[in-house]
């Protein structure tokens, strides 16, 4: 069909087709706004990380001030009380290789075994679990910590990863990528030549499962590094605080009777937050767009 | 032939999973789990909304009684509707924009989309409360934009924390946070829509408009319902960041801002947890009936 046109009349054709069309520069100045929007906070924070308290007061917000202090900062921040960040550092990354790689091994299964097996009760299995997508997770949050306290977890790293397991999102999301990309034919090649359930998975499922299942890692760790509620309710105890409600603490120092601000080192923690949360998206975007492409298809 | 078909069939049914209990031992942990951090909490929230712990009497059982209070007040009521006001204009302007930048993106008239698309989606991985320092700080008096603001036009307009601007101060930040994420959700499935649809698009002489009517807003919404749908819980679960604002404009955002907060100081400021978990059950029904309209709403039209 489109070849007969072609011949018909080649000339008439203009130059560019749907898959690639001209490049408009009128489009790319209107998406630079949206560009712009995304990145001035983000500038704001670098930028402001590199000044001394009393430069941030007198130089304008998004330029330097008159001293270049980010080291300085960086050493304040890391030295302040005893070295409390980097205790909250190691807490942040304990919750999340425990809970974000949890979360993502329980839903990896869990989809995968939704996708492939006809068991008794998989129907309200699922029809339960993506109804709890529904349920408010912060209105668990009160009645789980009154739970929790009474089987005294609460003050606990526990407290943190043990609810972290779940992800309602990550579950369906391998569903979706099992149903598309691992062959029922392989599965049973693989149980006539007599390998377990849990062996054929482990060996051969969960390669063709990678793009999703890196996609699933990735959002849990995101969820469980930038968890903020869960943690202000259920740690009394500063020295078990995550990055940000280390953080929160440390701004809500400035005002208040014993008043203390140490703005310099709020701004500079957070940029050493976000740091590798940011690398981590940035190196391994290649993976979760295709995850997430995939699990768009079933929608 | 015939013969053919039909071995096939055969074989195709013997593929079928065999319906056994092998499965459970892959569904099985996360159910446990699942058991444990959504099922009992949400069982003992039930529970103790019916109860009433007196410091005369004791803990007894009172029926609906805490529900009627929660329907009668007017601090759950005043939380309620400034969430249900800022999810009305937020999440449509959210929405609108990310549709607009995914449709931008996907139109493959962009300079260094892959950039744009990268940037746009940076946000999503900061945190909440790093996200809400950084606009608290741009949006203060001490060494904000806003008193740059201010400054150039030598007035005091720009108020981000009184009370007229507050709302549009959090939507702002909510905006900047999952606007990239709900893009790249309407890009993907942009992604997905087979490229023999445009060509017989253009070959039925379609161009721009006409294709992102016809062909790119039916492909993408069953996105944009789902998206939708957790816009809406979002919003209603509202809470970190008028928390993290909290201390910036003290007068402004009360204990019962939203009713997420007002649930929080209820149970840790006013340790009134029975009365705290009715206010979450509640809160919880009107988000599933609204979340479930709304896809009703939303497969409706996908049918039509």
């Amino acid at each position: 069909m489109t070849t007969a046109l072609r011949t018909v009349n080649p000339q008439a054709r203009p130059r560019f087709s749907v898959a690639k069309p001209r490049k408009s520069v009128a489009l790319t100045v209107v998406m630079l706004i949206f560009l712009v929007y995304a990145l001035v906070p983000l500038a704001w924070l670098i930028i402001n990380a590199t000044k001394e308290q009393a430069d941030l007061f007198s130089s304008f917000g998004l330029w330097f001030g008159d001293r270049f202090a980010l080291w300085d900062n960086i050493v304040a921040t890391l030295a302040y009380r005893d070295g409390i960040f980097v205790r909250w550092l190691g807490n942040t990354l304990l919750y999340v290789i425990v809970g974000a790689g949890g979360a993502t091994l329980l839903a990896t299964l869990a989809g995968y075994g939704l996708a492939k097996y006809a068991f008794p009760g998989r129907r309200s299995y699922f029809a339960v679990v993506l109804g709890a997508v529904a349920v408010p997770g912060t209105a668990l949050a009160v009645p789980t910590f009154l739970l929790f306290s009474q089987m005294g977890l609460t003050n606990t790293p526990w407290s943190i990863i043990i609810p972290s397991l779940i992800s309602p999102f990550g579950l369906y999301l391998i569903w979706v990528y099992t149903i598309d990309s691992v062959p029922t034919e392989l599965l049973e090649a693989a149980r006539l030549d007599g390998a377990s359930e849990m062996r054929t998975f482990f060996t051969i499922s969960i390669r063709l499962l990678a793009p999703g299942i890196v996609t699933v890692a990735l959002f849990s760790i995101v969820a469980t590094w930038n968890n903020y509620f869960l943690p202000l309710i259920m740690l009394s105890d500063p020295a078990w605080y995550p990055l940000t409600v280390g953080l929160n603490q440390w701004s809500s120092q400035a005002s208040g009777v014993a008043a203390e601000p140490i703005y310099n080192l709020v701004i500079t923690g957070s940029l050493l937050t976000i740091v590798p949360i940011v690398a981590i998206f940035l190196f391994l975007q290649r993976f979760w767009q295709s995850g997430l492409s995939a699990g768009s298809v079933k929608q | 032939m015939t013969a053919a078909t039909t071995r096939d069939e055969a074989m195709r049914g013997a593929r079928r999973p065999r319906r056994d209990w092998k499965g459970w031992q892959f569904a099985g942990p996360f159910g446990v789990v699942f058991l444990v951090v959504f099922i009992a909490p949400l069982a003992y929230a039930l529970y103790l909304s019916l109860f009433q712990n007196r410091l005369i009497g004791g803990n007894s059982f009172v029926g609906l009684d805490n529900y009627a209070a929660v329907l009668a007040d007017g601090q759950f009521w005043d939380g309620f509707l400034r969430v249900l006001l800022f999810l009305l204009i937020q999440v449509p302007i959210m929405l609108v924009l990310a549709l607009a930048a995914a449709l931008a993106i996907d139109s493959a008239r962009l300079y260094a989309s892959g950039l744009f698309r990268m940037v746009i989606f940076l946000p999503y991985a900061v945190p909440a409360v790093v996200a809400v320092l950084i606009w608290g700080f741009m949006y203060g008096s001490n060494f904000g934009l806003a008193a740059d603001i201010n400054d150039l036009i030598g007035s005091d307009a720009v108020r981000p924390f009184s009370a007229s601007w507050i709302l549009a101060s959090i939507g702002n930040i909510v905006t900047w946070e999952f606007v990239g994420y709900n893009m790249l959700i309407f890009y993907s499935a942009l992604k997905t829509i087979p490229v023999d649809l445009y060509e017989a698009a253009e070959i039925d002489g379609a161009r721009g408009w006409q294709v992102i009517r016809a062909i790119k807003i039916p492909a993408v919404r069953g996105a944009i319902v789902i998206a939708t749908i957790f816009s809406i819980i979002g919003s209603f679960q509202l809470f970190n960041e008028p928390n993290v604002l909290k201390p910036l404009a003290n007068n402004v955002i009360t204990s019962y801002f939203t009713p997420n907060m007002y649930a929080y100081n209820l149970s840790f400021a006013g340790q009134q947890y029975n009365y705290a978990a009715t206010v979450a059950i509640v809160m919880g029904l009107i988000t599933a009936v609204i979340a479930y309209v709304v896809q009703l709403r939303g497969t409706r039209k996908e049918d039509r």
